[in-house]
């Protein structure tokens, strides 16, 4: 206990705990939505893109990355989540599409361009998470709390609107809620936090982040507001403890333990389901 | 004066043509039953009849201070539907949506008409009742409710007994019928029962690729098709 106090009290390893359980929350509140939407695969998708323009950026040797990572991500969510149900090639068949393409083709471009030293251990630290969030800045900080503020704000705003949208995207644009510009603002957000998302777990564990608290809480709770309550509060104590963990356990990886803590959760969950449900 | 008036209309995707030449109109407290087999373009139809499609030509005009927004949809299930976490009050509530204005949270008027209307429906009991667990004809009626809560003017709906025993198929008829009779809202109603059809609506639409037939139901019994049908069903009861 003394051990973990010695701990907190460093700068760094509260911005940590800040930035880490200010995303899970962020992305627990949009998983809810994406997991019905039947888009569970977004985040993994998503990420793989930023991966991509990521691979870009390290190839024009931009400083600010960000610069090209986030306008890409974002226009690629609003393309998958607009084409929807009518689209040729089905959601997840083109999500599958793009993940694989996407990573592929960051891969071979920082192996053929990059004049990095270490590629793999960059790739590794992209895809898997590094321990950078230990090293993150002030800045870093401010960005992601403003980032999350924004995020839970617009959710809190339009809640009633993302509601109707995932239940009945029909019903609700024959009755004049304009649906397609809500759907735009989902894309928007999703592609926002999982960028800021990838500096803590990585852009393989993003997925994880998103969809394990709301299938948690869908185990339990029957009505959308309860499923998106408990998801938001299994997310912020799945990654306090998963960052904890991984502090006191010598070496492991911060978005690996996050995930691991979130596996948990879900097997307790099913678990209590099953036994109220009787199912 | 009608209150939605379609002239000519020609539907379909991908430039194929399913139906063309359709022309109808409805007025104010009107039953209108769309019939056809499948793949005759009924589901189409409705897609247009809501704006969520756009027809190849033709032309909808809406009339007697009818708006896109006034046309409440009973849609056939969906997939997302059926493991959805959502609350009989928070599905029925979310009718209200289009009422406007821009507070994050429903008035108390809102939740006042969502709780009339549950009563009208007969769900008041299931209100906190995960919908996903409620039967099918239970699903109707919250469905129903929250199609009511965006409009007291035309309800469109597709389908509303497709998977429901016959008794239930009963009550959810009466239900509309009582609907159209005493609250005077015009039923717009897509099926492929001809012979529900026939005793209930006041108006018929037979689309098959073309428009068989329009017009008031009586009309529709002398045609051969109508015929038919009206000795089948004589038959069985």
């Amino acid at each position: 206990m003394n051990q973990l106090l010695y701990f907190f009290s460093f700068p760094n390893v509260q911005y940590a705990l800040i930035v880490g359980v200010l995303i899970a929350l962020c992305s627990s509140l949009l998983g809810v939505t994406l997991v019905l939407k039947r888009f569970s695969f977004i985040g993994d998708g998503l990420s793989h893109v930023a991966f991509g323009a990521l691979a870009i950026a390290m190839v024009l040797k931009l400083t600010n990355d960000m610069l090209i990572v986030l306008p890409i991500t974002v226009v690629t969510a609003i393309l998958l989540l607009r084409t929807g149900q009518n689209a040729k090639i089905k959601g997840d068949a083109s999500l599958a599409m793009l993940s694989v393409g996407a990573l592929a083709l960051g891969y071979l471009i920082i192996n053929m361009f990059a004049k990095s030293a270490n590629i793999s251990g960059d790739v590794c630290s992209t895809l898997f998470g590094s321990t950078s969030i230990l090293t993150l800045s002030s800045a870093d900080v401010w960005i992601c709390g403003i980032m999350s503020v924004l995020v839970i704000v617009l959710f809190l705003v339009f809640y009633r609107q993302i509601f109707a949208v995932t239940f009945d995207e029909n019903f609700a644009t024959a009755t004049g809620v304009r649906a397609n510009l809500y759907n735009l603002l989902i894309a928007v957000i999703t592609a926002l936090v999982i960028v800021v998302a990838m500096n803590l777990v990585g852009s393989l564990l993003i997925s994880a982040l998103v969809i394990f608290p709301a299938l948690s809480a869908m185990r339990v709770f029957k009505n959308f507001k309860a499923v998106i309550l408990c998801s938001a509060v299994i997310s912020t104590v799945a990654a306090f403890l998963g960052i904890v963990l991984s502090m006191i356990g010598k070496g492991a990886p911060v978005g690996s333990a996050i995930v691991a803590v979130n596996i948990v959760v879900f097997l307790i969950f099913s678990l209590i389901g099953r036994i109220r449900g009787g199912k | 004066m009608a209150q939605l008036i379609c002239k000519e209309l020609a539907l379909g995707y991908d430039g194929k043509t399913v139906a063309e030449h359709i022309s109808f109109q409805v007025n104010k407290g009107d039953y209108l039953c769309i019939v056809g087999e499948n793949g005759s373009g009924k589901s189409t139809l409705v897609k247009t009849l809501l704006h969520l499609k756009k027809p190849l030509s033709g032309t909808m005009e809406f009339g007697d201070g009818l708006t896109q927004k006034m046309i409440g949809y009973l849609p056939q299930q969906t997939v997302v539907q059926r493991d959805f976490p959502a609350s009989v009050k928070e599905i029925v509530l979310s009718g209200c949506l289009n009422r406007g204005g821009f507070r994050p949270f429903y008035s108390k008027e809102e939740k006042e008409l969502a709780r009339e209307t549950m009563e009208k429906m007969g769900i008041t009991h299931l209100a906190n009742r995960c919908y996903r667990e409620l039967s099918g004809g239970q699903q109707q009626r919250v469905l129903l409710a929250r199609a009511l809560c965006a409009t007291r003017e035309v309800l469109l709906l597709d389908e509303p007994v497709a998977g429901l025993d016959p008794k239930v198929t009963k009550e959810m008829y009466e239900l509309i019928a009582r609907l159209n009779r005493e609250d005077g809202i015009t039923i717009i109603m897509v099926s492929h029962d001809i012979a529900a059809a026939i005793r209930y609506a006041s108006h018929i639409l037979h689309v098959s690729r073309e428009p068989l037939f329009f017009g008031p139901t009586e009309d529709y019994l002398k045609t051969p098709t109508g015929k038919a049908f009206a000795e089948m069903g004589g038959e069985q009861e």
